[in-house]
């Protein structure tokens, strides 16, 4: 196991080294964070807001006058699971939608496509407004909204790519064999476009900490005093005349996690390992 | 001061690439050659033997990362290694041109013709466009262009293939270069289309006076074209000399085996099981809804054959003429509007979906192009197991071993079943290919054009392999080719299929010498010979139009036909049994078809 991951890293370029010590980084800060925090993410800690770095506040005060690290640490949870998780739930469901479509054609693919069609001309707000009215803003809901609103996008993608690899000759073997569905989905589209939608994936993921955010200054999102990345950069906006920290360590923080999951991803080669 | 007579001049000429993290690879090394002025050399060698890229070294052109190095690389009075980009760009369609292979991805769809063909005479601001327009205009009348005045006014895609070529040649040719190159301009049309292309290309380029410089891998079609032969292999020259000589008495062993490789060598006929094992009866099939047993795009029409246990046919058409969707039909991955296919007098369910597992095994098809047929993410080793799995229920070490025996019957090393099958050659795929169609143990192989994208050597050895083994095996086949020499030296029967339909179908020893369906002579007439002589031999042939299979009511065949009466020629000729036991569509007698 050691040995594997030892030759994995050796085979990943340095960009891609970089992205891995970047994801890790956060998934750690994601799980440990809290733990690590100086102060209460709540805690009006600091009398003057928007203040500087300093050996008590490492990267200075919020809008509130509360600790921006031990925020970042509280709220970096919220992203890089709801984020990713999010993004995960998308891909897995809009590629299985995508291969089932691409698979069967027909019928199944006109209703199929047709559904997501539907569901793109939905606006997101207004999808999340409706479900957050109904059901009142929980974690579980912000994960499904966002996982079903990014749906359609990567159904899209996938089906395309599904469609270009479905017309090769190899694909016909296996139908002219008489294999089904889900071994011609698995075994002979699947390890073909694994690449472009693992980036595509991280894509995805970028735009759910974009919408959570967006959720979240509507107070539809992540409900205060608690924040996820997104709304700590909205919650710190009117400090970006000063440029107080407080802005630009959550906007780094988001850049550094998107920038890291995507060098991760591009660096792995399609086709190099099996 | 360069000799006058000599028009290109090559002397140790060194290409070598070089890529970051890879060591420096030699692909062309000292070459040297020398061309008289007017004269066509011909480049002979196969994949990766270095032609084009040698070809295209005389314009100055290089792949990335590959650097070009010579004594001397002497165009006219052009030193091309001692010029730089913009001198290059000045020479590049002005006085040396090219002709690609694919004249439908070289053209740009979304243009007229007339306006890509002048584009070389503006772009070096060598003439008005009326006066390059009138110059085209006589250049397509020269290459038997129909209504040269006005086809430049077309798109691309207006055009056929053959004359889609034309056209660039006529793009090359309008600047009147020193140096003409052409790349393999023949290789990917139809046989028939390619005669009439040979001929005018031939005809243009004696009638410009240019020098020439023909790559191929067809020394038929070189012996055709050239006054002189390179041959190469793995980037070095193995002899260079005039055809006669290289035809005649080739020095090298290497020439030996692709004169060889070029003429197959007939195979005894199979021993005659009259037992039919497949019987295709009233097929006809194609694409869209069916009514009444016809589809709104029907491809092929009323196909009867059976094929006799253990025995080969070979289906010869040209593209369009049907011959990939028979072998869709009979595989299952398309139902026939009407008609049926019978295993062993058991009638197979049209669809697939219908058809039982032990229906699917008994008949396998082996796809033409082996890159996209095998998953370029799988090992070797698994394509083969699968269909044993699937079809035998073998696991583990017993599939292993399966696996180590299908490819010793192939003749490729055990050790390849690790690799994975993007890292193979195109020869080895396609003997991969053809073990995973062997794995299911079929009754029934259908090839379909399986050596047509490999080399010369590479096909001829596939072939021998495939007709071997069926032989050893026992297993009836069906070869799908446009190439009527190569089925007849394989095939027991022949079907040659025009237009969705049946024009002929008789035993191999028929398909010699005279007495055929005009279409079937036509095919004969086409295929070219390893002989200089024998395209100035060769009698005139129709225009190449081809009339759809829609035309239900027409003999598809009549805008082509040499034979053709008006009148009786309007319908569909009734299929009727020669006294010599060919079957033939054709409202001529024997008497007139020479039999």
């Amino acid at each position: 196991m050691t040995g594997r991951f030892i030759g994995f890293l050796r085979a990943l370029p340095g960009s891609g080294r970089i992205g891995l010590a970047l994801v890790v980084l956060w998934l750690v800060t994601a799980v440990a964070g809290p733990f690590a925090a100086p102060y209460s993410p709540s805690a009006f800690v600091d009398r003057t807001v928007f203040s500087g770095a300093s050996a008590q506040l490492w990267f200075g005060s919020d809008y509130l006058g509360r600790d921006v690290l031990s925020r970042l640490l509280w709220g970096a949870r919220y992203t890089v699971f709801l984020a990713l998780g999010a993004a995960i739930c998308a891909v897995l469901i809009g590629t299985s939608l995508a291969l089932v479509a691409a698979i069967r054609g027909g019928w199944t693919d006109e209703i199929i496509s047709r559904a997501m069609d539907t569901l793109i001309s939905i606006p997101s707000k207004i999808f999340a407004l409706v479900l957050v009215a109904a059901f009142g803003s929980s974690l579980w809901l912000l994960l499904i909204i966002a996982a079903i609103t990014y749906v359609p996008g990567n159904f899209r993608i996938a089906r395309a790519l599904a469609m270009n690899l479905i017309a090769l000759d190899f694909v016909q073997v296996a139908r002219a064999r008489g294999e089904g569905t889900a071994y011609i989905a698995r075994r002979e589209i699947l390890p073909n476009m694994i690449h472009p939608l693992l980036a595509d994936m991280g894509l995805r993921f970028l735009f759910v900490v974009l919408l959570l955010s967006g959720l979240s200054f509507l107070g539809l999102g992540v409900q205060p005093p608690n924040a996820d990345l997104g709304s700590l950069v909205r919650e710190n906006v009117s400090g970006l005349t000063e440029g107080a920290m407080a802005i630009v360590v959550p906007a780094l923080a988001i850049a550094s996690l998107t920038i890291g999951a995507n060098l991760l991803i591009d660096a792995l080669k399609p086709g190099g390992r099996k | 001061m360069p000799d006058r007579d000599i028009a290109v001049e090559v002397r140790g000429l060194d290409i070598t690439l070089s890529r970051a993290g890879d060591p420096d690879r030699t692909i062309v090394e000292n070459v040297s050659f020398a061309i008289p002025r007017g004269e066509v050399l011909a480049l002979i060698g196969e994949s990766g033997s270095g032609k084009t890229t040698i070809a295209l070294a005389l314009m100055g052109y290089s792949r990335f990362g590959a650097a070009i190095t010579a004594d001397s690389l002497r165009v006219g009075d052009m030193h091309i290694n001692r010029l730089g980009q913009s001198g290059l760009q000045k020479i590049r369609g002005r006085r040396i041109s090219y002709i690609a292979q694919s004249a439908a991805s070289a053209f740009n769809p979304s243009r007229p013709l007339m306006a890509q063909v002048i584009e070389p005479l503006l772009v070096h601001h060598l003439a008005s466009k009326s006066t390059a327009e009138s110059r085209a205009v006589a250049l397509f009348r020269a290459l038997a262009l129909p209504e040269p005045e006005t086809i430049g006014s077309r798109y691309p895609h207006q055009v056929s293939g053959g004359q889609l070529q034309r056209i660039m040649a006529a793009m090359a040719l309008i600047t009147e270069p020193e140096l003409v190159i052409l790349d393999e301009p023949t290789t990917a049309l139809d046989v028939t289309t390619q005669v009439e292309v040979l001929k005018t290309i031939k005809s243009a380029l004696a009638h410009s006076g240019a020098t020439a410089i023909y790559v191929s891998h067809d020394l038929a079609v070189v012996a055709q074209v050239a006054d002189r032969i390179a041959v190469l292999n793995n980037g070095r020259m193995c002899e260079e000399g005039p055809v006669d000589q290289i035809l005649a008495d080739p020095a090298s062993a290497y020439t030996r085996t692709l004169l060889a490789a070029a003429r197959p060598e007939e195979r005894p006929i199979t021993a005659d099981a009259e037992q039919s094992l497949l019987s295709v009866s009233g097929v006809t099939a194609g694409y869209g809804r069916v009514r009444g047993g016809t589809p709104a795009n029907p491809v092929l029409r009323d196909i009867d054959f059976s094929l006799r246990r253990g025995a080969a046919l070979g289906v010869i058409g040209e593209s369009g003429s049907g011959k990939s969707t028979l072998a869709r039909v009979i595989a299952g991955l398309l139902p026939a509007a009407s008609g049926e296919v019978q295993l062993e007098g058991e009638v197979l369910p049209g669809a697939m979906a219908g058809r039982s597992r032990e229906q699917l095994r008994r008949v396998q098809i082996v796809f033409q192009h082996a890159d996209t047929a095998l998953n370029p993410s799988h090992t070797v080793g698994e394509i083969l197991a699968r269909p044993l799995a699937f079809y035998h229920g073998l696991k583990g070490p017993a599939a292993r071993e399966r696996v180590g025996e299908l490819l010793d019957l192939i003749r490729l090393p055990r050790d390849l079943a690790g690799r994975n099958s993007s890292q193979l050659s195109g020869g080895q795929k396609q003997r991969v290919n053809l073990a995973r169609a062997l794995a299911a143990e079929p009754d029934v192989l259908i090839c379909d054009e399986v050596t047509s994208a490999l080399d010369t050597v590479v096909a001829a050895a596939i072939l021998d392999l495939i007709d071997n083994l069926r032989r050893d095996l026992g297993i009836a086949t069906i070869f799908i080719s446009h190439d009527i020499s190569t089925a007849r030296a394989f095939c027991d029967d022949i079907m040659v299929l025009y237009g969705g339909r049946v024009v002929e179908l008789a035993n191999r020893a028929r398909f010699s010498g005279s007495g055929h369906h005009p279409y079937t002579q036509l095919l004969l007439d086409s295929v070219p010979e390893i002989d200089p002589a024998w395209l100035g031999r060769r009698g005139a042939t129709r225009g190449p139009a081809l009339a759809g299979p829609d035309a239900a009511e027409l003999c598809p065949f009549l805008p082509r036909c040499p034979l053709a009466v008006t009148g009786a020629c309007d319908t569909v000729a009734p299929p009727r049994r020669l006294r010599n036991g060919q079957a033939i569509i054709c409202h001529r007698d024997w008497g007139d078809l020479g039999c």
